[in-house]
């Protein structure tokens, strides 16, 4: 077990708190890099898929994971990033500036809707999120001079400096794309929680009375983790966008907020990994219970079997075995394997033990 | 007339809102949690009665298989409680709320695998024939599901009220331990809560298979449900029901006075409104928090 000793807060905020950390992530983004030359187009498209889910899911963690917003209307900001960044490239601009101008719209949108959204509490803004969700449909076909409503747009070709990037002819080249912007993501969501914003957004999580007490403006910090994290979200947004090529008013439907939600949630509130971890299984899912229908089908000799509906229902069978037996996700069942080994034969069964708390409301009758 | 017929048409769909939006106060009532799958519940609920009733399937007389299928989901419901959400006992509200969503997802699976996923209609006694009052059409359903739903309010409000068992339910969710030294089981209140929303939501499903045709996707019904809750108030069953009718009311009128678009959107509006500016209800029962 390696023992870090701090001596200073410099060395408590480190971005790696040492060496072998540093060079455990280095080689996976160096393997990440290289990924194009090792996989077939199939593969790399999948890949590629995961990583574009974990932006949105970095988007979300840091609204429910840090902040302790949990929202299911997260599949409106995907919207709105998708259809801002395509509209601007449209209208002339070059993907480099549309790119990010959809993530500030989205922020932007997202605060503005976070301006009433913060009085709310738990499933009142599960509640609203979700209203959100719903209407998003709607609007988006309202704005038919813009969206093009129920026909739905095409996704332009991206290009860089002369760069073609493009989902199906140069799959590489939008994996490498996906994959800067997800370390530039990671990166930017690892620095906020230095700093003291970050911290804010974990005092709120944990306990918003003592974070006043702390001097945390509740209501700014609340707007700002709404804002940051629909930015982040619209570029998910935007990328799935040019993964899809073509998408209209129910690309963006409340199955996906539900699943993105279900997925942080899987993966791990509250981490980075988590958002990985649960990308991961969200995007292999399909394919993976595909392939095991086909297989079962073969055996019984009925051939090709498709049972509608098969994939939901398994994934809402895995999330509540995840919540009843680890809470904590596929990366505190990680955690709690690591320390085991770390501190074997030490480790105990209570480590991880959750504090209860008991049901007090505010309700009169 | 035109008004008239309106009103009417949406005060029979503004009760199913209210039948669905009852079982989640109720849960809300008890044990402070939110149930996202109560929709796919009444679901589950019209097709078990579908499933007895209808002559494809069991084929039993209407007025055994519906007691049937109401003691089958609140059994279904009890169950739900022993085997899954009494783990979460002490947990926060958030992973209750992703819980019952996953048990939506499971659910609605569970109905299409059993029934298919074509949409199916219930052989019902209470889907034939109809009355003509005062110029108002007004079906035999559309008759039941009002009647029905204000009798179940009022049973339900005075069962809170009134019964030892209501006022432990209401008890278990002010304050779980406290409520707990008093002596009462605070865990199989919450079940028999469960129980009690199942058979409410089997009511609901009954009837709302009564008025149309139902599919496993018939529980997403259940976010126009939240929009009734949330306007009444979580907290409160009458308030429910008059949240139910107001959504109800506001679609047929919205349809028929708004442009095409615009009408979907109405009630979702008005949601967000309200939590805007009145984020506990219009029957608030909430004061502010003391430290």
């Amino acid at each position: 077990m390696r023992i870090h000793f701090k001596t200073s807060y410099e060395n408590d905020i480190r971005l790696f708190p040492d060496w072998w950390s540093f060079l455990v992530y280095a080689v996976l983004v160096a393997g990440a890099v290289i990924l194009p030359w090792l996989l077939d187009d199939f593969f790399l498209g999948e890949v590629t898929n995961v990583l574009i889910w974990a932006i949105a899911g970095l988007g979300l963690m840091l609204l429910t994971g840090q902040t302790g917003q949990a929202s299911l209307g997260h599949a409106a900001f995907l919207a709105i990033g998708c259809y801002s960044c395509i509209i601007l490239m449209e209208n002339g601009l070059p993907f480099l500036l549309a790119f990010p101008l959809a993530g500030v719209i989205t922020g932007v949108f997202g605060t503005l809707f976070a301006i009433p959204a913060v009085r709310l509490h738990g499933i009142y803004l599960a509640i609203a999120t979700i209203a959100l969700s719903v209407l998003a449909d709607d609007i988006i076909v309202l704005l038919e001079p813009w969206t093009d409503g129920v026909s739905g747009k095409f996704a332009p070709m991206i290009t860089i400096f002369g760069l073609e990037i493009e989902r199906w002819t140069t799959p590489d080249r939008f994996y490498w794309l996906v994959l800067a912007v997800t370390i530039l993501c990671t990166l930017a969501y690892r620095n906020l929680l230095r700093a003291p914003l970050g911290r804010a957004f974990a005092a709120v999580r944990d306990s918003e009375v003592s974070a006043t007490a702390m001097g945390v403006h509740i209501a700014f910090t609340k707007a700002a983790a709404f804002g940051l994290s629909c930015a982040i979200t619209g570029l998910a947004g935007a990328l799935m966008g040019f993964y899809a090529g073509a998408f209209n008013n129910e690309t963006f439907s409340i199955v996906i907020s539900i699943s993105l939600l279900m997925m942080i949630v899987i993966g791990g509130l509250g981490s980075i990994h988590g958002a990985f971890f649960g990308a991961i299984v969200i995007a292999f899912l399909p394919q993976a219970l595909s392939m095991a229908t086909d297989t079962i089908g073969g055996m019984i000799g009925g051939g090709n079997v498709a049972i509608p509906g098969l994939e939901t229902g398994v994934f809402g069978a895995i999330l509540i075995l995840f919540i009843l037996f680890e809470p904590m996700g596929i990366y505190g069942r990680w955690l709690k394997i690591r320390t085991w080994f770390e501190l074997f034969p030490f480790a105990r069964k209570d480590m991880f033990k959750r504090q209860k708390s008991y049901l007090k409301t505010e309700r009169l009758r | 007339m035109d008004v008239l017929q309106l009103l009417v048409s949406g005060l029979a769909n503004g009760c199913v809102y209210g039948l669905i939006a009852l079982g989640f106060v109720l849960i809300y009532k008890a044990t402070e949690a939110v149930n996202f799958a109560q929709g796919d519940l009444m679901m589950l609920g019209a097709f078990v009665t579908l499933g007895l009733t209808n002559a494809e399937y069991m084929d039993l007389p209407f007025w055994i298989a519906a007691p049937l299928a109401i003691g089958l989901m609140a059994l279904i419901g009890y169950l739900l409680d022993l085997v899954i959400l009494r783990h979460l006992f002490g947990q926060s509200q958030t992973a209750v709320v992703i819980l019952t969503i996953a048990m939506g997802f499971v659910l609605r699976f569970v109905a299409g695998a059993i029934w298919g996923h074509e949409p199916q209609t219930l052989q019902s006694p209470l889907s034939q024939g109809d009355f003509q009052v005062a110029g108002v059409v007004l079906g035999m359903a559309d008759l039941a599901v009002i009647v029905v739903t204000v009798l179940l309010t009022i049973f339900l409000y005075q069962f809170f009220q009134r019964t030892k068992l209501g006022l432990a339910m209401q008890a278990a969710s002010q304050n779980q331990m406290a409520a707990y030294y008093m002596g009462i089981p605070v865990k199989r209140v919450q079940g028999l809560i469960w129980g009690l929303s199942g058979a409410v939501a089997a009511v609901a499903g009954i009837l709302f298979a009564s008025k149309g045709a139902i599919d496993p996707n018939a529980g997403l019904l259940g976010i126009k449900a939240f929009a009734a809750a949330v306007i009444g108030g979580f907290g409160s069953l009458p308030g429910a029901l008059a949240g139910g009718l107001i959504v109800g009311v506001i679609e047929p009128f919205a349809s028929r006075y708004l442009a095409a678009g615009y009408s979907q959107v109405a009630p979702y509006a008005l949601l967000l409104f309200v939590l805007v500016f009145r984020p506990h209800g219009l029957f608030s029962q909430v004061r502010t928090k003391k430290v």
